[in-house]
């Protein structure tokens, strides 16, 4: 081995090189560039007393160590319609999981764990997705037909999710244009993952069956900002109903991604929207990257069937200086191979995202497919000292490597070695091909790992268990008398009426808009006002002090109402909402008496200004006018508040 | 032809269809006073109303359209989906043993044509192998399918058909056979072969599943892998139900043919052994036996085939206020035997006792058995069952109603002399009859209940 390659330098290079730019700098230029496209999954749960398809209670929980029984399942492969195993399928098969299900009697009956056929569909629940579909502007569909979607990972212990399509073809709003709708479907949700060690993947029942409905968006979005608007339009058309569950998990969105050249990828399971920006960036320039190394690698191999993965089994011995997850490898009693990669010199160390090298790539499959844990390998272009020189020299000559190739030290169960070298080869000789199908995890930093293989198309079929359910017309109008305004139509009126852009998330988010219009419309109050009142103050302290249980938004409009039928000025309540948030409880009058509230005529207050005008003349601290004003209204602010407009008791005092 | 182009659609669906000339299989678009639809149109379930089409939209999901909704049709293309379950061919290997499937037309053995409803058999054995691979390391497999039927409709004609042709499969040397059986009637079966297949030295094992073989979570894959172990390795030589011990993917029991019967409507662990424990265990691995006395492996071919049975027989579940007539129409209406359910020990009420003595004069058997199954007849610890007795109801220990019943068709089968139709139900044959009933022979656990809950939360269900 004469020429070593610098690791940490090659990483900044190839970054260089495919023009990597932090998010924060990237314009649409840059998008435009490498071909930003997405599209969106929004998962969001419908607010039912009952599961979809069995009457067990929805929204109960229970943590990770309660649960009454453990049943124990293996996923397999089932053909699809044209006598093929979808890609996913051998994957999870190829990982021989032993799925156990933690279940508690309370929320799970012989339904959830696949012990009977379901139940009629929860109609509650199928109205509410035909109202959001509505809004939606979606084509309801003329019958429901429940279709069975094949998931392998043992999320669904029937090894399918019940799902249905309600409308096709609809359409949401971004500021300036519309975003087409593909579909919504109602669908059950599925299980909470508990762990996922080795063979052994846990998981708990509590969540599964709750009805959710999808909404799919067509892939077009063009950069990642656009992504998160309408992400968070379709989560507050869905809340501005009402009749959808809010709180941790409630919403959940996949996130597709895919540049220029490149094909979908799945980011699944995003808990946040702001995290969307982040990912949908990092995951686009993962994937232009990609197309770089598959160039790489095929002008070193122009025919990629020429390529061949070279492999033996190592003894501990060949490793002089073992590092300290060879030292792991080696007390677990693991078998540990190497191999050699052509041509893979300055691959294994190339960029791919921020933090992470292509190396990756390989390290999350053998996690993934071939239940090693991590540390699961060691590499020739780790950057640190992971391996000796000596040692890897060794391993070199051994493989009788070439200087263009890369080596991959791997270890693991005497069982799980075979599928592990089918894991690295497959995804070395992926990397010919491009971009992997694959479903992503998320993290908080804007990363992704490998989840699993994507999907085919041939995963659905239809439910033999339950009959179609036919949607008369009727059905659909008496649905759609009772819609509330669109959200894009709200938006409009809050720009109109100038209530502060900085509010509206935040009052679609709590569904506000309606509460906003009760207060402009029935207390004639200034909407900007109480826009403005919603969307700071009462936001403002939400997050500073503890909420009373019986606190509810209503309770808002109830002062404000009291407020003004006492004809107290308004500039008080924000005082008294701190109050009512932390004792709902209590009655106005009292929390007026809390706040040091005391009812003065205007007069009184306004007859109190010469005598004032006089002190200050005589104290004299300025003899400027606006100093005598602000250092009046100081003295009148305590009694003036609430019952005086202060900007009338300011004109009062320089009149 | 018609029929092929618009399969299923009846009515206002089938006019539509036929009026813009779109047919099944036919990617189409439709207009209608809810907007556009495109997709493939698929057949119709033959029992699904007549208002409707059916499309595959592109995202693989079917949505069915309002026929009344409709303005506007039009075919785009045609592209016909040909569903093949691909075959591999089943290895042969010289050290393996050599095991006969039998196929009845149970879920175990298909695959059900979603679309249509109908059942598309996955059953030769290059197609099971392409499903199961694993049966390859187990042992060579032959398959035959000897008919397909729904369990419900398997009956003393079936009955006989296998008893012959897994004789015939003994003679000719085979290690072990398996049927692939429906679940609703399988204990049916399995004791209708008992009585038919005696003394066979080889093990016959009938299996089935509980949730078809076309889902992920099926338990088919595994009862196949454990009943193909159970024929082809087993020491066990008798007729036995292969099926799910817990509700867990790990491990199945053996059930004796005459003491097994499903107990669940959909539980995948529905078999149970009844009054007595499960034979064995069974797992991958192979074959762990319970009981310690069973009939075992013999490398001779002595199978003694007793293919009899008449078919004029019933049974009738007593139930309170039951009319005398019930018993009278079924004597006047030429049933040579009746099989009685009884309640607690074995009883019945008083109006009944005219019916029964005319039924015994008439040469009409009544054989008692329990609505409790748990349990023996006790006809001496009341007044009841004394009369009983004395009006010819003949008691059957703890034999269970639906063996009782398969057991006298075989008896009435080969002989009407009734005294020894009496002494054929008496003689045990392969514990119907147990001289014992053991104190484990009886667990049913309440849930709620501090130490069993403490037990399943430790001990997987």
């Amino acid at each position: 081995m004469k020429q070593k390659i610098d690791p940490a330098k090659n990483y900044q290079e190839t970054k260089e090189a495919i023009g990597y730019v932090p998010r924060k700098q990237a314009t649409q230029a840059d998008y435009d560039r490498i071909g930003f496209m997405s599209g969106l999954e929004v998962h969001q749960q419908l607010k039912t007393e009952k599961k979809l398809f069995c009457r067990c209670p929805a929204g109960v929980y229970n943590d990770h160590e309660t649960y009454d029984a453990e049943v124990i399942r293996h996923m397999r492969p089932t053909l699809s319609e044209l006598g093929e195993y979808d890609g996913t399928a051998l994957m999870e098969f190829k990982t021989r999981k032993n799925i156990v299900y933690r279940i508690k009697n309370e929320t799970t009956c012989t339904y959830e764990v696949d012990d009977t056929p379901p139940f009629p569909i929860n109609r509650q629940a199928l109205d509410i997705a035909i109202a959001i579909s509505l809004l939606s502007k979606l084509n309801i569909v003329g019958e429901v037909h429940i279709t069975r979607k094949q998931y392998l990972d043992g999320s669904i212990p029937t090894g399918f999710q019940r799902t249905a399509i309600i409308g096709v073809e609809g359409e949401i709003y971004l500021k300036d244009r519309p975003v087409r709708l593909i579909q919504l479907s109602i669908e059950e949700d599925s299980c909470r993952e508990i762990s996922d060690i080795g063979h052994t993947r846990v998981y708990k029942t509590d969540r599964l069956g709750m009805p959710l409905i999808e909404t799919v968006t067509y892939p077009d979005m063009v950069n990642p900002d656009e992504v998160k608007e309408a992400c968070d339009y379709i989560r507050f058309l869905n809340r501005s109903t009402g009749m959808v569950r809010t709180g941790m998990g409630a919403g959940r969105q996949d996130v597709n991604v895919s540049c220029r050249g490149g094909s979908r990828v799945e980011i699944k399971g995003v808990a946040h929207t702001r995290w969307i920006p982040e990912l949908t960036h990092v995951e686009c320039f993962r994937q232009w990257t990609l197309l770089r190394i598959r160039e790489i690698l095929l002008s070193r191999f122009p025919d990629p069937a020429k390529w061949n993965m070279t492999h033996k089994e190592l003894k501990y011995q060949d490793i002089a200086y073992p590092s300290e997850p060879v030292i792991y490898a080696k007390n677990n009693g693991f078998r540990i191979g190497a191999v050699n990669l052509p041509g893979f010199g300055g691959i294994l160390s190339h960029f791919t995202q921020p933090k992470k090298m292509f190396a990756s790539e390989i390290e999350d499959r053998l996690k993934v497919i071939a239940c090693i844990e991590r540390p699961n390998m060691i590499h020739s272009e780790e950057q640190g000292s992971m391996i000796s020189g000596d040692d890897m020299e060794h391993i070199f000559d051994m493989l009788g490597a070439k200087e263009d190739d890369a080596q991959i030290i791997f270890w693991g169960p005497d069982d799980d070695i075979k599928t592990a070298i089918e894991t690295i080869e497959e995804r070395c000789r992926l990397a010919f091909v491009g971009i992997p199908g694959e479903t992503r995890k998320s993290f908080e930093d804007g990363t992704t790992i490998f989840e699993r293989v994507l999907p085919g198309p041939d995963r659905m079929y239809p439910d033999t268990d339950s009959k179609p359910i036919p949607l008369p017309t009727e059905v659909i109008d008496e649905l759609g008398k009772n819609l509330p305004d669109e959200v894009i139509n709200r938006y409009k009126q809050l720009v109109a009426w100038g209530v502060p852009g900085d509010t509206h998330i935040y009052l679609f988010s709590k569904n506000l808009f309606p509460l906003l219009s009760r207060i402009a419309n029935d207390l004639k109050i200034d909407p900007k006002f109480a826009g403005t009142f919603l969307g700071h103050t009462l936001k403002n302290l939400e997050g500073k002090l503890p909420k009373g249980k019986q606190f509810t938004y209503e309770k808002v409009y109830e002062l404000l109402q009291f407020l003004t039928k006492k004809g107290i000025d308004l500039r008080i309540a924000a005082k008294a909402l701190a109050e009512v948030y932390i004792h709902p409880q209590m009655d106005f009058d009292s929390v007026m008496t809390t706040i040091k509230y005391k009812k003065v005529e205007k007069e009184e207050i306004l007859s109190k200004i010469p005598f004032l005008k006089n002190k200050f003349a005589q104290i004299r601290i300025s003899s400027k006018p606006e100093i005598e004003t602000e250092w009046i209204m100081g003295e009148l602010r305590r009694i003036a508040e609430g019952n005086i407009n202060l900007a009338e008791l300011s004109r009062a005092i320089e009149a | 032809m018609s029929e092929d182009i618009f399969q299923g659609y009846k009515g206002e669906a089938l006019e539509l269809l036929k009026k813009f000339n779109v047919r099944v299989w036919g990617t189409a678009e439709i207009e209608t006073s809810r907007g556009k639809f495109m997709g493939t149109v698929l057949p119709r379930s033959e029992n699904d109303d007549e208002k409707h089409i059916v499309l595959k939209i592109i995202t693989g999901y079917n949505i069915g359209i309002d026929t009344d909704t409709v303005s506007d049709m039009k075919e785009t293309g045609y592209k016909k989906a040909n569903y093949k379950i691909p075959e591999k061919e089943f290895p042969y290997s010289a050290n393996r043993p050599n095991v006969k499937l039998f196929g009845t037309g149970g879920t175990i053995a298909s695959r059900l044509d979603y679309r249509t409803g109908a059942v598309i058999p996955a059953f030769s054995p290059g197609e099971l192998y392409g499903a199961v691979p694993e049966l390859a390391d187990i042992c060579n497999l032959d398959t035959e399918k000897i008919f397909a039927v729904f369990s419900e409709n398997m009956g003393p004609e079936q009955y006989i058909k296998l008893a012959i042709a897994i004789g015939k499969e003994i003679e000719n040397g085979i290690d072990g056979i398996i049927i692939g059986h429906g679940t609703d009637t399988l204990h049916y079966t399995a004791a209708a072969l008992t009585y038919m297949v005696q003394n066979s030295p080889v093990p016959i094992v009938l299996v089935g599943s509980q949730r078809s073989s076309d889902r992920p979570s099926s338990d088919a894959a595994l009862n196949l892998m454990h009943a193909t172990t159970a024929a082809a390795h087993g020491d066990i030589a008798e007729v036995m139900v292969c099926m799910f011990g817990p509700t867990s993917d790990e491990y199945g029991f053996l059930h004796r043919g005459t003491r097994v019967r499903k107990m669940h409507s959909s539980y995948r662990s529905t078999f149970r052994t009844i009054g007595d424990t499960p034979l064995a265990t069974i797992t991958r691995k192979g074959v762990t036996p319970i009981k310690p006395i069973y009939n075992h492996r013999r490398k001779d071919k002595c199978v003694k085939v007793m293919p009899y049975f008449e078919e004029k027989i019933g049974m009738l579940y007593y139930y309170t206020n039951m009319q005398p007539d019930m018993i009278d129409m079924m004597v006047d209406a030429g049933y040579k035997g009746i099989i009685m359910i009884g309640t607690g020990l074995g009883h019945v009420n008083k109006p009944l006792y005219p019916a029964i003595v005319r039924a015994t004069e008439k040469g009409v058997p009544i054989f008692m058995t329990v609505q409790t199954l748990w349990g023996y007849v006790h006809m001496f610890v009341y007044d009841t069952g004394r009369d009983l007795m004395a009006k010819g109801i003949v008691p059957l220990e703890n034999m269970l109603p639906e063996v009782a019943y398969i057991k006298l068709g075989w008896a009435l089968g080969q002989t009407s002399d009734l005294e020894k139709v009496k002494e054929i139900m008496l003689t045990p044959i392969n514990d119907d009859i147990t001289e014992r009933e053991p104190y484990n022979g009886y667990l049913i656990y309440q849930g709620g209940v501090p130490e069993v809950e403490a037990f399943i939360r430790k001990v997987r269900k």
